[in-house]
């Protein structure tokens, strides 16, 4: 009554064989390594920039115990963290203003492991170091930014069918246009509605005057929220790898906010710098009609700015181009004064809407603004002399070199859709990440051994074989979190340990309810059997309830408490397996084929 | 080995008045610290900067209070953490105007006083992230104990769901107590410990009524009362190694898991003792207030029939 039949034990040992596949990356450890990847998509990682890294560290004495092409980087692991910080700096001198040079980890375990796709476990960044940012994207401001840019294209639309209007003007998410009588209004009304289908038309007329209320469509509001998270997703992509950060992530949580996460960063002052950045440019028209006064309000329709010098400039309200429509900008020199410039193409919108705006403007002054959290700067307002098509654009003016290659990496990276904070940040030094590590494995080992001890004394034979089971459980909860590469983090470990210790319940019902099968004057094979029988109930009741658990914390918590989760979860179908299949098939093993058994060692 | 060789059925019902009103008394406790001490909520949910920095020799702390005093944080909370060593800077939310800039200022303000001072960890949460974690942690208590009062219904009845969740709430109640008397920090990492005691305590109550249940069938001629006695006495050993167990894992993560897994243990070390009381000694004398009886499992043939055929 006690034999498994021949294929569940194959499948036991298949089970055990894979876990221990996908546990032994664990056994090896990662190493320092450094990982060059191209700046540019023009640029590709190839056998020629593998050569190239390889002279340059042999140049430099540096050793590496490996360099391989991997995916579209080049990748060097080296035996200590000093070696791998020469690297680095060697690798940046030579190759940084192509190529991303950042540092990161590579598995040490054989080369026939990596090729069954075995990794260690994913480390989070409370255990492997670095930075976690949660940042809030600010709605409001990209929809603010929407409708002034509809207010401009109105005015002008209205403009161009001569249509007669007094003002358009905006208050808070509503504009208002005026109009001086009913027929220009019903035409006004007419042309919005057919060029601006985001926007809900309402006609109020009061004393006199005729009136239309415009205001943003439901739908158009979400898809505007949805995009502008989408372009600083992008962008932030963008700006991290200037970071030169290895394995970075940025990722959408709920409908406004961004996580992004650096492992291995340290210099949290300059990611922040980086991010935070809202760097945008704008290009309008330099009001002559006024005077700029300092202190005094701006004159209705314009903002006030100073310029590189801290002279104060109007320029008028209405966006004749945004930093959206760059599609790339690079530092350089004007060819004509030798002065630092910064060089820029459009896009074709950008480009058409440059030219445009250039022709109707020959012989006016245009300013270049550059907004940098929140606050505007001139930096240059030159007269256009002609007009400029094309998309290609030089801006220069006052600027040093350095100042232009930031500017340059600052448009290049992109501009935010809306303003975004910090609302959360994590940062853990990789020396407290290492000894979180030791600690998490210290505290199940420990805890691992005193269980070990305890079981094999107190029930003896059936004590061993529950242990041989826990510890088949724990390199099958390892082999799954490494095969899922599901991050692991400190609440993780303590889960490992958690989950072990609860694990062992289920061996602890089946050998009670053995003992008192035994006691009630059962054979030994018939208790075995009944024990195993009866128990499963249970455990599978006991178990469902902390899954249950397990899920909400999932559903609910965030970063390590997910983690925890994760592994709560994995452990508690791993115990299942292991507490009740493989325990069993050990028994089996051992006590299945004697048919006259008089006595079990089970204290 | 064996450490519980008991011949006969503990009556465990007839002490259920005490037991009942003692736990109902640390309940009252509990429920009082609560409301008068309340909990020491962690930046995790208060939002505020927590900043831990390793100094290569002892840290003078009066020193780095006034320097922080200097640097306009007056009110920062400055305290020794694990070691002389390691030193805890914790800034409030309301002062904190600088926002995520602030850990920058206090680094380079520190590190102007001492040059040996190492960044280990920042903490920053903003009060909106605080207010959502909250909002999050009473949805998943919610939610875990709907689910469990729904499985153990589905699997039992009612009753048995009702009070394995009512005893095991008073369980999270305790350990909240616990935090709250001694205010230690009620961190995320703590409300894990909190939910896993949940899931985790109510599958001792699932084993008692199991046996509670297989009495029923088998024990034809003992009455409620008995049969609730033997399957607590029959468990207890059980009950007892398997606590044991866990709570050495537990022991091992308080005494050598470092700071940040030693408040996430504690919780679970109350919650896995309180778990073992309330799950006999709570649970099982509700499930008898409720009126659990034979009928609950086996229905006799001749009420079925009488309902079919009036």
């Amino acid at each position: 009554m006690n034999q498994y039949p021949l294929w569940k034990y194959l499948l036991i040992l298949a089970a055990l064989l894979a876990g221990l596949i996908y546990a032994l990356p664990n056994y090896f450890g990662e190493s320092p390594a450094v990982q060059v990847s191209p700046l540019r998509a023009s640029l590709k990682a190839d056998a020629a920039l593998l050569g190239r890294v390889e002279t340059t560290l042999k140049a430099a004495n540096l050793n590496p115990e490996v360099t391989a092409l991997d995916g579209n980087s080049v990748k060097a692991r080296f035996a200590d963290e000093g070696t791998q910080t020469k690297a680095k700096d060697v690798l940046i001198a030579q190759l940084g203003e192509d190529y991303v040079v950042a540092l990161n980890l590579l598995p040490r375990s054989p080369q026939w492991l990596t090729n069954l796709n075995a990794l260690p476990m994913y480390l989070g960044l409370d255990l492997r170091g670095g930075v976690h940012f949660l940042l809030q994207v600010d709605m409001n401001a990209a929809l603010s930014k929407a409708l002034e840019a509809a207010t401009g294209d109105i005015r002008s639309a209205l403009r161009e069918q001569n249509i007669a209007y007094s003002g358009v003007s905006r208050d808070g998410k509503m504009l208002l246009v005026k109009f001086r009588d009913a027929g220009a209004r019903s035409k006004g009304e007419a042309e919005i509605k057919q060029r601006f289908s985001d926007y809900a038309l309402n006609s109020a007329d009061e004393r006199g005057e005729y009136n239309l209320l415009i205001t943003l469509k439901a739908e158009a509001e979400h898809r505007i929220q949805d995009s502008a998270v989408q372009q600083n997703l992008v962008t932030l992509r963008n700006r991290v790898n200037e970071l030169g950060v290895a394995e970075p992530v940025i990722q959408q949580q709920g409908a406004d906010r961004v996580v992004v996460q650096l492992p291995g960063v340290q210099d949290t002052a300059r990611a922040k710098d980086i991010l935070g950045r809202t760097a945008t440019l704008e290009v309008r028209m330099v009001d002559e009609t006024h005077q700029a006064v300092a202190g005094a309000a701006a004159p209705f329709g314009t903002d006030m700015f100073k310029d590189r010098e801290g002279k104060m400039l109007l320029v008028k309200k209405q966006v004749i181009l945004t930093g959206e429509r760059i599609n790339d900008a690079q530092p350089g020199f004007d060819n004509r004064s030798n002065e630092a410039a910064v060089h820029i193409n459009l896009d074709g919108v950008g480009a058409r809407q440059f030219k445009d705006a250039t022709r109707e403007n020959v012989g006016k002054r245009m300013a270049i603004i550059l907004f940098e959290k929140g606050k505007g700067e001139i930096v240059t307002a030159p007269v256009i002399r002609e007009e400029i098509g094309g998309g290609r654009v030089q801006i220069s003016g006052q600027m040093s070199t350095v100042e232009a290659q930031d500017t340059a990496l600052l448009l290049r990276a992109g501009a935010l859709a809306a303003p975004m904070e910090i609302i959360e940040e994590r940062t853990v030094g990789p020396s407290l990440g290492a000894e979180n590590i030791t600690r998490g494995f210290n505290s199940t080992k420990i805890g691992f051994i005193m269980v070990a001890i305890f079981m094999m004394v107190y029930y003896l034979m059936f004590g061993t074989i529950s242990m041989l089971a826990l510890a088949a459980n724990l390199l099958l909860l390892v082999a799954l979190l490494s095969m899922m590469q599901a991050t692991l983090t400190l609440p993780g470990m303590a889960g490992i340990a958690l989950t072990l210790g609860m694990a062992i319940d289920a061996n602890v019902l089946i050998n009670e309810r053995i003992r008192e099968e035994l006691r009630n004057g059962v054979t030994p094979q018939a208790a075995i059997h009944a024990g195993y029988d009866r128990a499963f109930g249970t455990i599978l009741d006991s178990n469902v309830t902390t899954f249950i658990a397990g899920i909400a914390l999932f559903m609910f918590g965030s970063g390590p408490i997910k983690g925890f989760a994760v592994v709560l979860c994995l452990g508690i179908m791993t115990s299942m397996f292991s507490a009740v299949l493989i325990s069993r098939a050990i028994v089996n093993l051992i006590y299945g084929r004697k048919a006259r058994l008089t006595k079990v060692a089970i204290g | 080995m064996e450490f519980f060789r008991i011949k006969h059925d503990i009556p465990f019902m007839s002490y259920g008045k005490i037991t009942t009103s003692i736990s109902l008394v640390t309940f009252l406790f509990a429920v009082f610290f609560l409301a008068t001490k309340g909990l020491n909520f962690g930046v995790d949910f208060t939002g505020g900067t927590v900043i831990e920095v390793h100094y290569a020799h002892s840290a003078d702390l009066p020193k780095v209070r006034a320097q922080l005093a200097e640097t306009g944080l007056p009110d920062a909370v400055v305290q020794n953490f694990g070691s002389s060593y390691d030193v805890l800077i914790q800034v409030p939310f309301k002062q904190n105007v600088a926002g995520a800039k602030l850990s920058e200022q206090v680094m380079e303000s520190l590190r102007k006083q001492d040059a040996s001072v190492e960044k280990r960890r920042v903490e920053f949460v903003g009060s909106q992230v605080g207010k959502d974690l909250i909002d999050n942690g009473e949805l998943a208590l919610l939610l875990v104990s709907l689910g469990i009062v729904g499985y153990l219904w589905l699997r039992f009845e009612w009753k048995f769901g009702l009070s394995a969740i009512i005893a095991n709430l008073h369980d999270v109640v305790i350990i909240l107590g616990f935090f709250a008397f001694f205010q230690w920090e009620f961190s995320l990492s703590v409300l894990a410990a909190v939910l896993a005691v949940l899931g985790y305590s109510v599958n001792e109550s699932v084993v008692v009524f199991d046996r509670i249940r297989e009495n029923f069938r088998t024990m034809r001629k003992a009455g409620v009362a008995e049969i609730i006695d033997n399957a607590i006495t029959r468990t207890m050993s059980r009950t007892i190694i398997t606590h044991g167990c866990t709570q050495m894992m537990v022991g091992a993560m308080l005494f050598l898991g470092g700071e940040t897994l030693h408040y996430f243990a504690m919780a679970l070390t109350i919650g896995i003792l309180f778990s073992i009381y309330s799950s006999v000694l709570v649970a099982s004398p509700l499930l008898m207030m409720f009126g659990v009886s034979r009928e609950d499992f086996i229905r006799p043939e001749k009420t079925e029939t009488e309902e079919v055929s009036p």
